[in-house]
């Protein structure tokens, strides 16, 4: 009934609900059951491929979220990504067990080699899937609503909020990238064997993965499609364009934008930690600050304030990114930067903004 | 262990000895003709059983001018000089791998060949030889031309220990005109008097070692605090002055430190101030800025390359060049992108950092993705010694006070000139700058173009300081906006000490938490210094701060 609610006055949300199920239906079967001789296998590796497509849409959802729906344009929200990626990270290392080069019951191999003898307390409690689980909702969840709540209250808005994001993210980066940390420093977290005791190198659970994440991507529309639509979207969407007059209204704007910033950073976290054991590895370059730039043109790409469009942003570009860098790495940085000047000087509505201008101009005509 | 007595007879022996050896020196170096005649004589004299005929043999030989003395004085410490049994030339060795002997005349450096091992004998050294030797080498040093090879001789000289070579040390202080040396031999005497064995002159010495930094001063005062044989009066003195130095040295680490940390601050500000004339005068959130300083400092090379001849100048060339060259990229990015998106922020941002990741990939097409040395001219390398123990070196000096010197000239042009006026009212109230009949599209042109090429000239300082690469402007990108959103959008002063300070706070730190910590914890203090005063250190007042 709610779904129903929520999708109906949306075409373009229930295509996009509709291409996901199909998706989310078809993938599996095309590798699975249909024999690899046939024209309509779908190789596993395409199908990690589109996982991880998958959780780079969720991942922009979350940042159409605050950027659409609160005009907060966050340059930090490949940091919660890798957070999340990171305790998932944590989690699948403690999998390993003694099936590591050291061979440590306990430690990963980095704490063998660096010469730890016992794991930090941080790393407690990780090996239980449950606790992991909750953390990766926690950990990007508690950071963004401190960063939140102390940038909201004081009112740091627009470019300084922005600048302080990429702060944010840069100084994690250079913390990530110190081996005392307890992280792996440079080289990350990697070498995952199995996830809740299933190996990663098999094909059922490649496309196990593909569908929680397909899985996790619709759900995290529909939570946001339920947000904007609720009150509370009304509010931000108010407080966006007219954040004076909001607070005259009686609003506190502060804490709207601290708990959507908050559940957008969950989301994204959630999407890192699906991320992680597809691609099999997590290391500091995921906070680097061009990464989280890199995920805003995915969403002005697709159209801002329209979550599907984002997603739909996220895939088309990371679609164009595995064809460039695999043929023409060379041109892969131009054609992003290129990108970014068009995409804001031309298409400030985004690819779906067209769309809906162009049927717009129909019904008129 | 030799007597006192015993000791001291020898000490003025081997002073004789010394004082014979410079006395020779000085008469043969009148007496060309018999020389080669002498020089071979004096090889073959070593060739004697008894030491001391050795050694006085090898006083004999030290006295006389021939560039081969040295190498056969190191031969003989060595171990590698051997008498040929058949012809009784004196021969040095090296040792070849099979135990066979590779020959060369002492005398001249003729090629002898390769003979077994038994057709050379040896010519033996024992300790006592070898110090002698030592100090033999070390006191012909001492009359070489280069004044580094002087220094580097006094160090032996010290090293060795010997108190008998104290006189040489006075004798050389007459003679010296060289500064550096005559530091060098009033240290060694300082040496020679902390071991003197007059305790009220060792005294003396202990205490007025208290602001010498020298190394081996402090090496000798930490031997001799640590020394139990001493008398407890020396000790303690020695202890006293160790502590005094070290006062004296810290302080010295704290002024470097700081210095540091203004150098580093300079090197924000000047990357900062254009970002800032930028940001505060357009609202422009210039995320190339930081390509534009690799831009400036690719200029430098590309000059060095051009002019090798001109290398001393290269520097003075390229700011002005680099200038006009990120000026004009800097307006073509202006009118073909930006005059777009005037008072969308955001969208600046965006489309800039898509301009910075075309620019990077171009040079990294053209360029190569390598980093390319920029040569340093004479004049900037090297360092400024203020007093001994505390220098600051010329190319950080001269960058800090080119920073100032680029932020007068800022100053003055904001300041005083027809264009500065028009700045600063389009800053204030955009529209009724127009309404007074300035032409706002002129002035973000002038803005854009200025505030890219200080960006450029920071590109030349920095091609001083680190690798010249691709990615050099995107390690500075974040710092520089640091700086400005620390400083006050669209304040020159604050951005001034927003930079300083936040350079000199990161050089604090460093020695306490590191290099990475330090920096992790100054982006935290601007996070949170960012919430108390959301505007900065420095926030423009007035009507301009309401919109």
């Amino acid at each position: 009934m709610m779904i129903r609610s929520l999708v109906n006055h949306d075409r373009g949300g229930q295509i996009f609900l509709l291409v996901l199920c199909l998706i989310g239906f078809l993938i599996p079967i095309a590798n699975l059951v249909i024999p690899s001789d046939s024209m309509f296998h779908v190789p596993t590796y395409s199908v990690s491929l589109l996982g991880k497509y998958a959780c780079y849409a969720l991942l922009a959802i979350s940042l159409d979220l605050v950027w659409g729906y609160c005009g907060i344009l966050s340059l930090g929200h490949g940091a919660f990504f890798a957070l999340g990626g990171y305790v998932m990270g944590m989690y699948l290392m403690r999998q390993i067990g003694t099936r590591g080069v050291y061979g440590h019951p306990e430690l990963p191999d980095f704490m063998v080699f660096l010469n730890w003898d016992s794991l930090p307390w941080y790393w407690m409690g990780l090996d239980q899937f449950w606790f992991a689980a909750i953390m990766i909702i926690i950990v990007p969840g508690i950071l963004a609503f401190l960063f939140g709540w102390l940038a909201f209250r004081s009112r740091v808005s627009g470019v300084y909020l922005s600048i302080m994001t990429q702060a944010l993210t840069y100084a994690l980066m250079l913390a990530f990238f110190r081996n005392e940390l307890g992280f792996g420093g440079n080289n990350g977290l990697t070498d995952f064997k199995d996830v809740l005791g299933f190996s990663l190198q098999s094909d059922a659970t490649k496309v196990a993965l593909f569908v929680s994440s397909v899985i996790a991507l619709v759900l995290g529309y529909l939570i946001c499609q339920y947000l904007v639509t609720s009150k509370l979207g009304r509010v931000i969407t108010a407080a966006r364009d007219a954040e004076s007059r909001a607070r005259f209204l009686g609003y506190h704007v502060e804490y709207y934008q601290v708990w959507v910033f908050t559940i957008s950073a969950v989301i994204a976290g959630i999407a890192g930690a699906l991320y992680v054991p597809q691609v099999g590895i997590i290391n500091p370059s995921e906070f680097q600050p061009l990464n989280s730039i890199e995920l805003v043109v995915w969403v002005a790409l697709g159209g801002r304030a329209t979550l599907y469009g984002a997603a739909l942003g996220a895939g088309l570009v990371n679609y164009i990114k595995t064809i460039l860098t695999g043929a023409l790495p060379e041109i892969w940085l131009f054609f992003l930067g290129l990108l970014f000047v068009l995409v804001t000087i031309l298409l400030p509505r985004g690819l779906i903004g067209i769309l809906r201008r162009t049927r717009l101009g129909g019904n008129n005509g | 262990m030799p007597s006192p007595s015993a000791y001291g007879v020898g000490a003025i022996l081997s002073v004789f000895k010394v004082l014979v050896v410079i006395l020779v020196l000085i008469i043969n170096s009148n007496s060309l003709g018999s020389e080669t005649e002498d020089f071979g004589l004096a090889i073959d004299a070593l060739k004697v059983k008894s030491f001391a005929q050795k050694e006085l043999a090898a006083t004999k030989l030290a006295g006389l001018k021939n560039e081969r003395i040295d190498i056969i004085l190191s031969a003989l410490i060595e171990g590698k000089l051997y008498t040929k049994k058949n012809s009784g030339d004196v021969v040095i060795v090296t040792r070849l791998k099979g135990g066979d002997f590779y020959l060369e005349h002492a005398a001249t450096g003729e090629n002898l060949g390769i003979v077994g091992r038994r057709e050379a004998k040896k010519i033996s050294v024992n300790n006592k030889l070898r110090r002698y030797l030592k100090s033999l080498q070390a006191v012909r040093q001492l009359n070489v031309r280069d004044s580094d090879g002087r220094v580097a001789a006094i160090e032996a000289i010290v090293k060795t220990g010997d108190a008998k070579l104290r006189s040489l040390i006075v004798a050389r202080q007459d003679i010296e005109e060289n500064e550096s040396v005559l530091k060098a031999l009033e240290n060694a005497l300082v040496v020679f008097d902390l071991e003197s064995s007059d305790p009220i002159r060792r005294l003396s010495a202990v205490e007025a070692s208290s602001n010498n930094l020298d190394s081996n001063v402090r090496g000798k005062l930490n031997e001799m605090a640590a020394d139990e044989g001493l008398s407890l009066e020396i000790r303690d003195a020695a202890i006293a002055s160790i502590k005094e130095i070290e006062k004296r040295v810290s302080r010295f680490r704290a002024i470097e430190t700081i210095f540091f940390g203004l150098s580093l601050g300079s090197i924000l500000a000047l990357a900062a101030i254009g970002l800032s004339i930028t940001f505060g005068v357009m609202g422009v959130i210039n995320m190339a800025h930081g390509e534009l300083i690799m831009l400036g400092a690719y200029t430098t090379y590309l000059i060095q390359l051009l002019l090798p001849d001109l290398i001393e100048y290269s520097l003075l060339i390229s700011v002005p060049a680099a200038f006009l060259v990120t000026g004009l990229v800097g307006i073509c990015i202006e009118r073909s992108v930006i005059r777009f998106l005037y008072g969308r922020p955001l969208e600046t941002l965006l489309a800039t950092f898509g301009i910075s990741l075309i620019l990077q990939q171009a040079v990294r097409t053209i360029f190569s993705p390598l980093n390319r040395s920029v040569v340093t001219p004479n004049w900037m390398s090297g360092s400024l010694e203020i007093v001994q123990g505390l220098s600051i070196t010329y190319n950080r000096l001269y960058i800090f006070f080119f920073a100032l010197m680029v932020f007068a000239v800022l100053l003055v042009i904001l300041q005083r000139t027809r264009l500065g006026l028009e700045v600063r009212a389009v800053t204030q109230n955009r529209d009724m700058a127009q309404v007074m009949g300035i032409r706002n599209a002129r002035v973000d042109i002038l803005t854009f173009g200025l505030g890219s090429g200080i960006a450029g000239v920071a590109g030349v300082a920095l091609s001083q300081l680190t690798n010249v690469g691709p990615n050099l402007g995107q390690s500075y990108i974040v710092d520089s906006f640091m700086v400005v959103v620390f400083g006050g959008v669209g304040n020159l002063w604050g951005t001034l000490v927003a930079g300083l300070s936040l350079g000199v706070v990161n050089k604090l730190l460093e020695p306490f938490a590191g290099a990475v910590v330090a920096k992790i914890l100054v982006l935290i203090f601007i996070i949170l210094f960012i919430q108390k005063r959301p505007r900065g250190l420095f926030p423009q007042k007035g009507r301009a701060a309401d919109s």
